[in-house]
């Protein structure tokens, strides 16, 4: 092949890619079969981070940035005057496989500008797919992107060589996507996820009385959307985040704060500053909900839209909630104790093993590693020292804080507390 | 005031444990137990050297085996790896309350011995996720794929069944330049390797042997390495958070080629 101009094709396709934020390359179970190439152990490996912390497992590309659609936001829509370039499909096997054999990478996640059709374009994904799969004998990871508008057989098809299928969501509320993207309809994003839910519901069917039946999308589907292009409140997005959890059985929701590439009246103008920290609230309050036991209404509701930006959700709801403490940390069950601010999940387990053989005091809970410039207002042990309840939850939020070294201190100074 | 004992082994994992064997066996109290190649003589004290016997080993590691769970014994192995000064008296001291323990699958985070060790075997698991990332295979012209490492802690044993279960077609080499030697994988088994001239798999006479394609193989990565980044968001401490400097140097894509 000819390096320089793959080299040119891959620095406009990579950089076109790049806003797509899921990286896991986790929760594909793919043993390697008669000595090929690559497995998938379930856990995702992270081979390098690019310079804005992310990580970097997957060669992450557009098989072209060539465009039918126009939608507001997005960097290879059809008005926008960029270069476009497309690969031949044997140029991404080719890249994907020497990548891997250098462990650069986990795998392949391959999505694509629509050209032609949605079903020309997804045809060409799965190409791909299945020849890494058929012909290299290529077990690591593989996610490709669902396009909207695909026919159910190319979906099914799909599903039999990649690891995870998605599709973007992109804008949380159905009159935000009517106002950015007018040629797509939320229909066609539905169609695909609900697809490919109902394919590996038939698989796991079907798998219980045939032992061989073929593999479907072994890391399930995930979905991402853009935070702070339309206005939205947290609740609305962790609302509908919800609604793709229970309703699709999502892995993952990923949640991408908007980068300005381009003015357009319809959006934040060029400049605005990406909302990183309120995309970081948004993850907190997923893992609460997904691996705290929370739900979401706890968190967000009618009296409280949005998270706070200077504290985490989970101190929040529990300031909210201050009736429910003090609890005692040699007695409380599991679900009390993951809802205590500044203990983990690691924490949980240690301390109910730890518990078994002794009452823990202040000493053993340091060591084992909470965090007590919060827990400590919230919790008892094994020691007469404890914090009475004196403050009111606004003059322990500040207490809080005070004590605190958060990483995005410099977003906040004193002064703001004047006015909230 | 008894003198205290010093119990010196060849280093390895079997040899630990013959130690430990070996204070059972005569009721040595308050023992030290160091690598041969740490020796300092001192004063008032009674060095013995113990010799490795795989029989002997076999016997304390079965009965540590009926008290733990396979994560506690995986963690106790690489604690072990970590090489950490002194980490044998903390192994010792655990592998004591444990022996004195009912069998039980609840692990006492209260007790600071089963709290350090679990924190060294962290440690040590970083450092091996951080190899398996971090290792960047060169290709040579004998169509072997080559890379070395200098780990903070001794992963090679940790990591060898990650590569031959993924790189299973391919012949490649780890070489840790650090403690000199490496894993080597021929298509069939791993073997673990050493070389007499350490010259010999150092970085400059692997680029003098590079396949044709390496070249451009490399130039590829760094180019699509350096178009994922989003200019906008640049976060230079969470960067240097996940990417520490000191592992710089294996990465292509943080070198000029």
């Amino acid at each position: 092949m000819s390096f320089d101009r793959i080299r040119e094709k891959l620095s406009i396709l990579a950089d076109a890619a790049k806003y797509d934020v899921s990286c896991a390359s986790s929760g594909g179970k793919r043993a390697n079969s008669d000595k090929g190439l690559g497995n998938n152990t379930g856990m995702g490996i992270c081979h390098s981070y690019t310079e804005d912390g992310r990580c970097v497992s997957l060669l992450k590309i557009l098989l072209t940035n060539h465009c039918i659609f126009d939608c507001a936001y997005c960097i290879t829509r059809k008005s926008n005057d960029v270069k476009r370039a497309a690969f031949k499909v044997q140029e991404v096997v080719d890249l994907t496989i020497n990548f891997y054999r250098r462990n650069y990478i986990e795998g392949l996640f391959l999505s694509s500008g629509i050209f032609k059709n949605p079903d020309y374009t997804m045809e060409r994904l799965v190409t791909v797919a299945k020849k890494l799969r058929l012909e290299e004998n290529f077990n690591g990871y593989i996610h490709l992107k669902s396009i909207p508008g695909a026919s159910d057989e190319l979906m099914r098809e799909a599903g039999l060589y990649a690891d995870r299928l998605s599709v973007n969501i992109e804008i949380p509320t159905i009159s935000g996507l009517k106002l950015l993207a007018p040629d797509k309809k939320h229909e066609d994003f539905i169609k695909p996820m609900q697809k490919v839910k109902n394919e590996i519901i038939q698989y796991k069917a079907e798998r219980k009385i045939i032992k061989s039946t073929p593999r479907y999308a072994p890391a399930g589907q995930s979905t991402q959307m853009i935070i702070g292009a339309t206005g939205e409140s947290d609740r609305d997005i962790m609302y509908s985040a919800t609604y793709y959890y229970k309703k699709f059985n999502m892995r993952r929701v990923y949640y991408s704060g908007y980068v300005p590439v381009m003015s357009d009246s319809r959006l934040p103008s060029l400049g605005t500053e990406v909302p990183i920290l309120r995309e970081n609230r948004l993850y907190q309050t997923d893992w609460l909900l997904r691996f705290y036991g929370f739900s979401v209404t706890e968190i967000l509701n009618d009296s409280h839209k949005n998270l706070d930006l200077d504290i985490d959700p989970k101190l929040s709801w529990a300031l909210r909630n201050l009736h429910l403490f003090p609890i005692d940390i040699n007695r409380a069950d599991k679900v009390m104790l993951a809802r205590v601010p500044g203990i983990g999940m690691q924490s949980v387990s240690k301390i109910i093993q730890a518990r078994k053989f002794r009452n823990l005091d202040w000493t053993h809970l340091k060591a084992i590693g909470i965090a007590l410039n919060r827990a400590q207002y919230f919790i008892t042990c094994s020691s007469k020292d404890f914090y009475k309840k004196e403050l009111s939850p606004s003059m322990l939020k500040n207490k809080i804080l005070k004590s605190s070294a958060s990483k995005y201190n410099k977003h906040f100074n004193q002064q703001l507390s004047l006015f909230s | 005031m008894n003198p205290q004992t010093i119990l010196l082994y060849d280093g390895s994992f079997d040899g630990f444990l013959c130690c430990v064997f070996m204070v059972y066996d005569q009721n040595i109290v308050d023992p030290v137990i160091r690598k041969e190649s740490q020796t300092k003589n001192q004063l008032f004290t009674i060095t013995e050297q113990v010799t490795t016997e795989e029989s002997k080993a076999k016997r304390v590691w079965k009965g540590f085996r009926t008290k733990t769970t396979t994560a506690e014994q995986r963690d106790f192995f690489k604690a072990f790896l970590s090489e950490v000064k002194g980490v044998e008296n903390t192994l010792l001291s655990y592998m004591k309350s444990t022996f004195n323990k009912k069998a039980s699958t609840a692990i006492d985070f209260s007790n600071k011995d089963v709290l350090k060790i679990n924190q060294v075997a962290r440690m040590v698991g970083r450092e091996k996720h951080r190899m398996e990332a971090f290792v960047r295979f060169q290709l040579t012209k004998d169509d072997m794929y080559v890379a070395t490492v200098a780990p903070d802690f001794n992963v090679l044993p940790l990591i060898m069944h990650h590569f031959k279960d993924r790189y299973a077609d391919q012949k490649w080499l780890i070489f840790d330049t650090k403690r000199s030697y490496g894993i080597y994988y021929d298509l069939v088994s791993v073997e673990t390797i050493t070389f007499e001239n350490i010259s010999g798999i150092n970085t400059k006479a692997i680029k003098k042997s590079y396949n044709d394609t390496e070249i451009d193989f490399q130039k590829l990565w760094s180019v699509y390495y350096n178009n994922v980044n989003i200019k906008s968001r640049k976060n230079s401490k969470l960067h240097l958070q996940h990417v520490p400097k000191r592992y710089w140097k294996y990465l292509t894509e943080k070198n000029t080629i």
